[in-house]
């Protein structure tokens, strides 16, 4: 589904990703780790189409189309979500009249009828007890005041009303407490099919206890420096990046 | 980075006015020019009375004494008060029973507007008196009104069937000698709408009055006179909207309203007036006095504005708060884009004792033009116990804009309690991405965002209005991107 070649991408003359390789298969569920500064959120936020970032190499296509050559917009609406490391605060838009919009262009876009009201609210509060999120949450302006973890929960809570198929979620675990951090796999793995895939950021095994990646690797400089199965996240856990780091500089 | 947001909010706020069209509706104009003579031939077209012929010509030998403001903050071309035609009117002036008697091609521009004027917005229960270049063409409902005692009428034909009214009260708030475009209003004023609501009645609609400019080079002076009697009530829709147009044009309105006891007038604008073309050529020049004169004790009057049209807007509805314990709120939303320029806001004067006022100002600014927010709270000597809270907020668009906000204050009792808060902020390009990613265009976004931020003011509204004003936001700020 996603199929991403040799991708380099720079800010301000500043090379970031050096020429990143991945391929994600429908039903995947891969976690990709790396010291801090490596350049993971970098990597979400190009393939999400943050303009901030160019890409001066590489390519990006997801279900057979070119992504780079797409909107931020017209990629999300082609199934791709981004759970944001540090989600946006936009005070006075509510969360209901932001979702509905979100929603309604996504159903534009598959030709499909936007959603009535009481459609839409339907649809909020089954998503909401999947994710166990707060009814309070929802009545509230987009993420304003919310706490770390609330924002977190927000995201998730975004991602099931949107049913991506390809979901990357920037360290979403962090800053959960544990019941949360379980809340939140639980949802993630009950939005999980056999059509769609996972991208997992993260820094800590322990998410990986309860959504089981495919694959696990590590990204350093810009680079994915080592790929293996789930077994790399405890030694990672074990042993830190230092090990890698020799390994690639030598 | 900047430059990249720059460009997006160029592109979001690059919408080309859509009202931009023009009715061919045969126009009867008097020649270009103001002299003693044309003020006089106004009154006379107009079958006027003597005393208000002799209100006009004392305003119009005022204004000669005046001087046209130069006002802080506002560019404004210098304006040839010669090369203004001060009266047209729709040459088909037929008495119309129902809605098949409209000049179709009226209904066409209103169709066009989007402005319902017919049988369904009857049915909703809005009784519509529509002005077109200066004369009242249709009335409705005035039947069910009458029932109940309430007059609403043209004031051209107010100052024929209720002389005694307007009389007493037209001027009263807005004296001619106020200032210079006032002076001229009362001298040349063409039309405008005329509200008397009597004691302890509540009007059961909404009232509106949708305002055209249509006829080159018409400057248009309404006249608008509110009266509500003790314990009644009122609400009042003035919306515009103007076809483009290369010349400017001016406009210089007056809105006296006038509260007697516990009576509570709300009145709300939606102003969609040509701004001019992106590079700032064009548009209308919108200097408007309005005034409440909360006169009774327990009275209320709140102004409720939103305006997104005009090259220039000068305008700063007030309330004087006579009666003891009366209210005045102004609640305004002020967008400005391309080279427009508004010097907006409201005076609050407290004369009674335990008045209060709110004021709550939301400014949008995008492109190169200047948004300000000018407002005055004055507490006199015998206000004892006067309350003020003012909120000025201030949103960019970008970084070519400005954003002004003045606040004076004239407290001479102690006693008073006045409290300013005001707050500048920008549209960011992470939450416009945030939102880009949850599948919404910038256009979009922007749109959802400039709407949260005026929702206060837009919910003072009534609801069809509200609608209506959110779409012009839309317009104003986002056009043809996407
Ligand atoms: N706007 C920016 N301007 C300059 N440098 C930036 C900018 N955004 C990111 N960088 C740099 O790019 C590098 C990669 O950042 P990125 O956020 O992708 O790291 P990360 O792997 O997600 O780290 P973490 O684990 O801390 O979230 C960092 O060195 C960071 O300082
Ligand atoms: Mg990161």
């Amino acid at each position: 589904m996603l199929v991403i070649k040799d991708l380099h991408a720079k800010i301000e003359d500043k090379e970031i990703l050096r020429g990143i390789n991945l391929e994600v298969k429908p039903g995947e569920v891969h976690a990709i780790m790396g010291p801090n500064g490596s350049g993971k959120s970098t990597l979400s936020s190009v393939l999400a189409g943050n303009e901030k970032f160019e890409v001066c190499e590489g390519s990006a296509s997801f279900h057979g189309k070119d992504l780079l050559d797409l909107s931020p917009e017209d990629r999300a609406r082609e199934g791709l979500f981004l759970s944001f490391q540090y989600p946006v605060e936009i005070p006075g838009v509510s969360m209901v009249n932001f979702m509905r919009t979100a929603v309604n262009e996504h159903r534009k876009y598959q030709e499909k009828d936007p959603f009535s009201a009481s459609e839409f609210l339907k649809l909020m509060r089954e998503k909401k007890k999947l994710v166990e999120i707060d009814s309070n949450l929802t009545n509230r302006s987009v993420n304003e005041g919310f706490s770390g973890g609330e924002k977190k929960k927000n995201e998730i809570f975004q991602m099931a009303m949107l049913e991506p198929k390809l979901a990357i979620l920037d360290e979403t675990d962090s800053g959960l407490d544990i019941d949360a951090l379980r809340v939140v796999a639980n949802g993630v793995n009950k939005l999980k099919s056999p059509e769609n895939a996972t991208i997992l950021i993260t820094h800590y095994q322990r998410l990986l206890d309860y959504i089981v990646p495919d694959y696990v690797h590590v990204l350093y400089k810009g680079r994915i420096v080592k790929s293996a199965g789930k077994e790399l996240a405890h030694e990672l856990e074990e042993k830190g990046y230092d090990w890698i780091k020799k390994e690639f500089e030598d | 980075m900047a430059e990249d947001q720059d460009k997006i909010l160029e592109e979001v706020t690059g919408g080309e006015y859509k009202y931009g069209f023009y009715t061919d509706i045969e126009t009867e104009f008097i020649p270009k020019g103001l002299s003693e003579d044309v003020v006089r031939i106004i009154s006379a077209k107009k079958n006027e009375p003597e005393w208000m012929l002799e209100f006009r010509l004392k305003a119009f030998r005022h204004w000669l004494k005046m001087k046209a403001p130069n006002w802080a903050h506002l560019n404004i071309p210098e304006i040839d008060f010669q090369d203004i035609i001060y009266y047209a009117a729709p040459k088909k002036k037929p008495e119309l029973e129902s809605m098949d008697e409209v000049d179709p091609e009226l209904r066409a521009t209103f169709d066009k507007l989007g402005i319902p004027l017919d049988e369904q917005k009857m049915l909703s229960g809005v009784a519509v008196d529509a002005v077109i270049d200066s004369v009242s063409v249709k009335t409705t409902f005035k039947e069910t009104l009458a029932e109940k005692g309430i007059i609403f009428c043209s004031i051209s034909e107010a100052i024929q069937e209720f002389p005694d009214l307007v009389k007493k009260y037209l001027g009263s708030v807005v004296p001619h000698g106020d200032n210079f475009f006032a002076a001229l209003n009362a001298a040349v004023f063409s039309d405008g709408s005329f509200v008397y609501i009597p004691k302890g009645v509540r009007c059961p609609m909404e009232l509106s009055t949708y305002f055209r400019i249509n006829a080159m080079n018409t400057g248009q002076f309404e006249r608008t006179l509110i009266v509500a009697d003790d314990d009644s009530y009122v609400s009042y829709l003035e919306g515009c909207t103007a076809p483009q147009r290369d010349e400017n044009q001016l406009h210089a309105a007056i809105v006296e309203i006038i509260t007697m006891e516990r009576a509570e007038v709300k009145y709300s604008t939606v102003q969609n007036w040509y701004p001019g073309d992106k590079e700032g050529k064009g548009g209308i020049y919108n200097f408007v006095t309005k005034r409440a004169l909360c006169k009774g004790d327990y009275s209320k009057v709140m102004w409720t504005q939103v305006e997104t049209g005009s090259a220039i807007t000068w305008k700063y509805p007030s309330c004087i708060l006579q009666g003891d314990h009366s209210i005045g709120e102004f609640y305004s939303v002020a967008v400005t884009n391309n080279y427009q320029q508004a010097d907006t806001g409201t005076k609050m004067i407290h004369l009674g004792k335990n008045t209060r006022s709110l004021i709550v100002s939301k400014g949008v600014s995008a492109g190169r033009s200047h948004n300000s927010y000018r407002g005055l709270v004055k507490v006199s000597k015998k206000a004892e116990n006067a309350r003020n809270f003012s909120q000025c907020d201030s949103l960019l668009l970008g970084d070519q804009c400005g954003a002004h906000t003045f606040p004076y204050l004239e407290i001479v009792n102690n006693t008073a309690k006045v409290e300013h808060e005001a707050t500048t902020s920008k549209i960011g390009e992470d939450q416009i991405f945030y939102c880009n990613q949850r599948g919404m265009s910038t256009e979009d976004a922007v749109g959802l965002i400039v709407n949260g931020y005026v929702k206060e003011v837009i919910n003072q509204l009534p609801m069809e209005f509200a609608v209506e004003a959110q779409k012009l936001l839309q317009i104003s700020l986002e056009g043809s991107v996407g």
